[in-house]
């Protein structure tokens, strides 16, 4: 799950991360006010997307840029009405692009130095790794490609938790003297935040040194770990379904996992390495996958359903796939569930479906009986290779 | 002989009560597996199905049964906790089937049970199998979620991180009547507690074993390791299998592992890597089985 950028800074407010001072706005009014209440004489205007890339992106009214440098609440005002409301489209937005309805109004700080900070958990030695560069305010791969010698790793013992020396060590590799304790007590403030809200991960880039040696967070890029916002219903009601695909929205609530993709090939399957492994098929076969979509251990009528409206809200989708080894779960109950839902649903598109495991037979006489044109197959490559040919 | 565990192994079945662990203590003790407790706070001294007795903690389990392995069903929130329970009972094989772990907690697990003689299978995994001699492989030793039947007892090892891809393997291994020593599911979260790694290594040492299929997906790079171990160590023939070659990058798809990071990440590049190390990558995961048995000639 991923936040944006005020809820960012409402989680720095509450570790005690430094940040610059800012407000959020939903209408130009509160940017006004926002700007007003910061009484400072150069402001910065942010629109609030989940995508990177704001500041060079163009809205779809022509204006260019979604983060704005302002001198006045007058002119945060009328930067504000120019953005909200608006559709942003950014590198990371595709052309489809997001609306803007929020913008966040923070002062500026004359920056003296960016660094690079980043927590996050290191699946090799299963420990928290604190990465720090000097080569803040730039793309992090890029630098990892050129000088991998400037992104320098920590990995802190996840019993012990952060210790003072790993700090000390960090700020020294950094060139950091007289911001030392600034930045130790930031890291420290973040680690603590990266912990007791289950981050997956949090960076930081840049994190500035200003001419007045003071160390804020500029822009943070968060990412929750799923399984454990359970136990955060603050961090889950950050949760904003605008931004996110509508028909994951839908999948979620029928605990279908669901990811949309480009293709015309829709795939229904159980087990997430099974699906993953349907859309490699298919791709093999010269097809293209539509989506990803795991089923999970139960394929009951209600489950197919849902999951067949979700895949026909595709408009790209010219046929389905269905791809089920049931091992413990009953092949025909299954069988029946597809065929309740394909007439539910009045399905037209061609359907092929495999099915392995516990009582297939029966299965196959239920879809073979159904009077529907269902496509049967033998094993998944003869099913990849049924569904690329009737689409094609 | 097999690998961690045998028709001989004594288990515990931890959240025996719950529906899902009920459901599947019944199908391993049909199995033939020797299911000798189960664990239940709150309900000790119960009989489960008349059969198996409940115990209020691991270790009275234990003490009680002299049980080796335990299979976990608890809910992910007690996880953890269930899994940290069992490694204090001093049990050799702890199984975690639950999916949906928070990852701190098992960073936290993963630490704790550095240095201990516990072994963790999963999370989120389908757990063991060693197939039995009788009829549809019963009489062996099922540990987790697995279909039993469509095992059959033989020569080749399994180890996947995939529920369902496992399954896909074994069937087609049993279907041109090859037989497996012990599928191991190794589970689809970011940090389990074995990898595919310690697994070639029980592989190779086992000398039932004498052909193993290996199953990855995308993200870490655990498939690689165990690819670069075996180029030096493993004599016996390996096939393998990536899934995830069409994923986009960045998205999780499904497990919580499963994720495309960096470029060293992508199924293109591990398979690359698998071949490289001398290991036969199966063209689609429909002929898993087929490109072992070419490979191994046998």
């Amino acid at each position: 799950m991923n936040i944006h950028e005020y809820q960012a800074k409402e989680l720095f407010d509450r570790f005690g991360v430094p940040s610059p001072q800012g407000k959020v706005a939903s209408t130009p009014k509160e940017a006004y006010d926002a700007a007003k209440w910061l009484a400072v004489t150069r402001l910065v205007v942010k629109a609030q997307v989940h995508a990177g890339g704001r500041g060079k992106g163009v809205f779809k009214n022509g204006f260019k840029g979604g983060v704005q440098l302002v001198d006045s609440p007058e002119e945060a005002r009328d930067v504000a009405k120019k953005m909200l409301g608006q559709v942003l489209v950014t590198k990371q937005t595709g052309e489809a692009g997001r609306l803007v309805r929020k913008v966040m109004v923070t002062e500026t700080v004359s920056i003296s130095r960016e660094l690079y900070l980043a927590i996050l958990l290191d699946r090799q030695t299963c420990r928290p790794v604190i990465i720090v560069s000097t080569e803040g305010g730039m793309d992090i791969e890029d630098v990892a490609a050129r000088t991998p010698e400037k992104i320098l790793r920590e990995y802190v013992n996840p019993l012990a938790g952060l210790q003072a020396y790993q700090v000390r060590k960090l700020c020294q590799n950094l060139g950091l003297q007289t911001t030392a304790r600034q930045f130790g007590r930031l890291l420290h403030s973040l680690y603590k935040l990266f912990i007791d809200c289950d981050c997956s991960m949090v960076e930081i880039n840049p994190v500035v040194v200003t001419t007045d040696d003071h160390v804020y967070a500029l822009d943070a890029k968060f990412n929750f770990d799923d399984n454990a916002l359970y136990r955060h219903p603050e961090i889950s009601s950050m949760r904003d379904k605008e931004e996110e695909d509508p028909r994951e929205v839908a999948a979620a609530e029928f605990e279908l996992n669901y990811i949309g993709l480009d293709g015309n090939i829709a795939c229904l399957v159980n087990g997430a390495g099974l699906a993953m492994a349907t859309m490699d098929i298919i791709k093999h076969h010269g097809g293209d996958p539509a989506n990803f979509l795991d089923v999970g251990g139960g394929a009951t009528k209600e489950a197919v359903t849902a999951a067949f409206n979700i895949i026909l809200g595709d408009p790209n989708v010219k046929g389905i796939f269905i791809n089920i080894f049931g091992g413990i779960m009953d092949c025909n109950v299954v069988a029946e569930g597809v065929v309740a839902a394909a007439k539910e649903t009045g399905l037209k598109l061609p359907l092929v479906v495999r099915l392995e495991g516990n009582n297939v037979a029966a299965g196959k006489n239920t879809l073979a009986a159904s009077g529907l044109n269902i496509v049967s197959a033998d094993g998944m490559d003869d099913g990849a290779k049924k569904i690329v040919d009737a689409v094609a | 002989m097999s690998i961690l565990i045998d028709k001989y192994t004594k288990v515990l079945v931890q959240g025996i009560t719950g529906s899902f662990g009920a459901r599947h203590a019944r199908l391993s003790l049909e199995y033939g597996t020797k299911i000798v407790g189960g664990i239940t706070p709150g309900k000790g001294g119960q009989i489960f199905d008349n059969v198996v007795p409940i115990f209020e903690t691991v270790s009275a389990a234990v003490k009680e049964t002299g049980a080796t392995a335990t299979a976990i069903f608890v809910p992910p929130a007690f996880a953890a906790d269930a899994i940290m329970e069992a490694a204090d009972a001093g049990v050799g094989i702890i199984v975690c089937i639950t999916e949906g772990i928070p990852v701190m907690d098992m960073m936290r697990v993963k630490a704790m049970l550095a240095g201990s003689k516990s072994r963790l299978i999963g999370p989120n995994c389908p757990g063991l199998v060693t197939p039995g001699y009788g009829e549809e492989s019963h009489g062996g030793c099922r540990i987790g979620i697995s279909p039993g039947y469509i095992h059959k007892r033989g020569n080749v090892g399994v180890v996947s991180r995939s529920g369902t891809l496992t399954y896909e393997a074994v069937w087609q291994l049993t279907q041109l009547g090859y037989g497996q020593s012990t599928c191991v599911g190794i589970g689809g979260d970011p940090i389990n507690g074995t990898s595919h790694l310690d697994v070639l290594k029980m592989f190779n040492e086992d000398p039932e074993t004498e052909a193993i299929i290996m199953i990855g997906e995308i993200g870490g790079n655990a498939e690689v390791e165990a690819a670069r171990w075996a180029k030096e160590n493993c004599l016996k023939p390996i096939a393998g299998f990536i899934a995830g070659a069409t994923a986009p990058p960045g998205r999780r798809m499904g497990h919580a592992g499963a994720i495309v990071g960096g470029v060293e990440d992508t199924a293109q590049a591990k398979k690359r890597i698998l071949s490289d190390c001398g290991i036969a990558v199966a063209e689609t995961p429909g002929v898993m089985a087929k490109t072992l048995i070419e490979r191994w000639g046998k």
